[in-house]
């Protein structure tokens, strides 16, 4: 029984999981420190943005993994 | 018919996502009536492999190559026209590039290289924009995404390792440099572990920025491509009522993300010529 569909689709969904759940405790964090401290909020946004693509780079390596899996 | 592709999967009713990602010999022609020029379809001129080394190297004019070569011509012609003529306060074309290009200086290279990584601006401002016009010409109704193909980012990736090998044998020495790579003061019994973990690491670092610009640059199209496949695989129209806005929310993201991705590419590259040039910060 070929299993690779339902790996696929199960990896890419838990890859998806752990991309959201990082980036919403980092966007908390973000929101926090603006908080906290209005004047650096455009440090703040910088280092957010750059934190939320090196984590969703890690979370497309997984989606390409699973998109290989499924077509190949 | 010559240059059609079929892709495997592909059935009559259905949208066909990988082929619109992937890489064809040849153009699509945006008429409205396409079939009635060129088929809707310009071919390219097709070489055949030859070998080097036992490698094959196909270099048929492609349609990411078109892309790219039209990213190229753009950008020459943009630049060169906005900058003809200096003035203090610039205005119209210079504009708009020149916050961009002082961005890129103040934020990206003196920020993480120094006032000694100037020397590495031009290359860093060129990977910037030809990035960034790349994402940008994918979005266009009938472009393709020359960043969306993995030789693509590869090569770009390939670029900056070369850059960070030069930047770090230049200011450390050959043997000095790869000395560098192994941290300070490690105890003897280590190094067996840290030497391949370093060299590893060396290589990994590019290889993640070639993955990264691809996977983003991909994924966008991959879901707008889904979203309208949904309607194709109700075959009914009222979906479109839900899909549309959907993608249209999405392609609005993808405008967002090719911007960020250059900017994140661009400051990744920098960051790791600034710890081969300087390894001791």
């Amino acid at each position: 029984m070929d299993m690779t569909g339902i790996g696929a689709g199960i990896g890419a969904g838990l890859v998806a999981l752990g991309a959201g759940w990082g980036i919403g405790r980092l966007a908390a964090a973000a929101l926090e420190g603006t908080a906290r401290q209005p004047e650096a909020s455009g440090d703040i946004r910088t280092t957010m943005i750059i934190a939320a693509a090196l984590i969703e780079g890690v979370a497309l390596f997984g989606q390409v993994v699973c998109f290989l899996l499924a077509t190949g | 018919m010559a240059g059609e592709e079929h892709v495997a999967g592909a059935a009559e009713g259905k949208l066909d996502i990988i082929g619109h990602l992937l890489d064809h010999h040849y153009l699509e022609v945006p008429y409205f009536n396409a079939h009635h020029f060129f088929d809707g379809k310009i071919d390219l001129p097709h070489f055949a492999p030859f070998e080097l080394y036992g490698i094959p190297i196909d270099m048929s004019i492609t349609r990411h190559v078109v892309m790219m070569w039209i990213a190229g011509a753009l950008l020459v012609t943009l630049m060169l026209v906005a900058f003809r003529r200096s003035k203090e306060v610039p205005s119209g074309l210079a504009g708009l590039f020149e916050p961009m290009v002082l961005f890129v200086r103040d934020d990206i290279v003196l920020a993480n290289l120094g006032p000694r990584g100037l020397p590495y601006l031009p290359y860093l401002l060129t990977i910037f924009f030809f990035i960034l016009t790349c994402n940008l010409l994918g979005l266009i109704p009938y472009g393709a995404t020359a960043t969306g193909n993995v030789s693509v980012t590869a090569g770009l990736a390939l670029c900056t390792f070369a850059t960070i090998l030069i930047a770090g044998i230049a200011n450390n020495g050959l043997f000095g440099y790869f000395k560098s790579l192994v941290p300070h003061g490690m105890p003897l019994w280590l190094l067996p572990i840290m030497i391949p973990v370093e060299l590893l690491g060396l290589v990994t670092k590019p290889f993640a920025l070639c993955i990264r610009l691809f996977a983003n640059m991909t994924a966008g199209h991959v879901i707008i491509l889904a979203l309208f496949g949904m309607i194709f695989m109700f075959n009914n129209e009222a979906v479109g009522l839900i899909a549309v806005p959907f993608a249209a929310v999405i392609y609005l993201l993808e405008i967002f993300v090719a911007l960020v991705q250059a900017f994140i590419f661009t400051l990744l590259s920098a960051l790791f010529i600034g710890m081969a040039a300087h390894p001791e910060h």
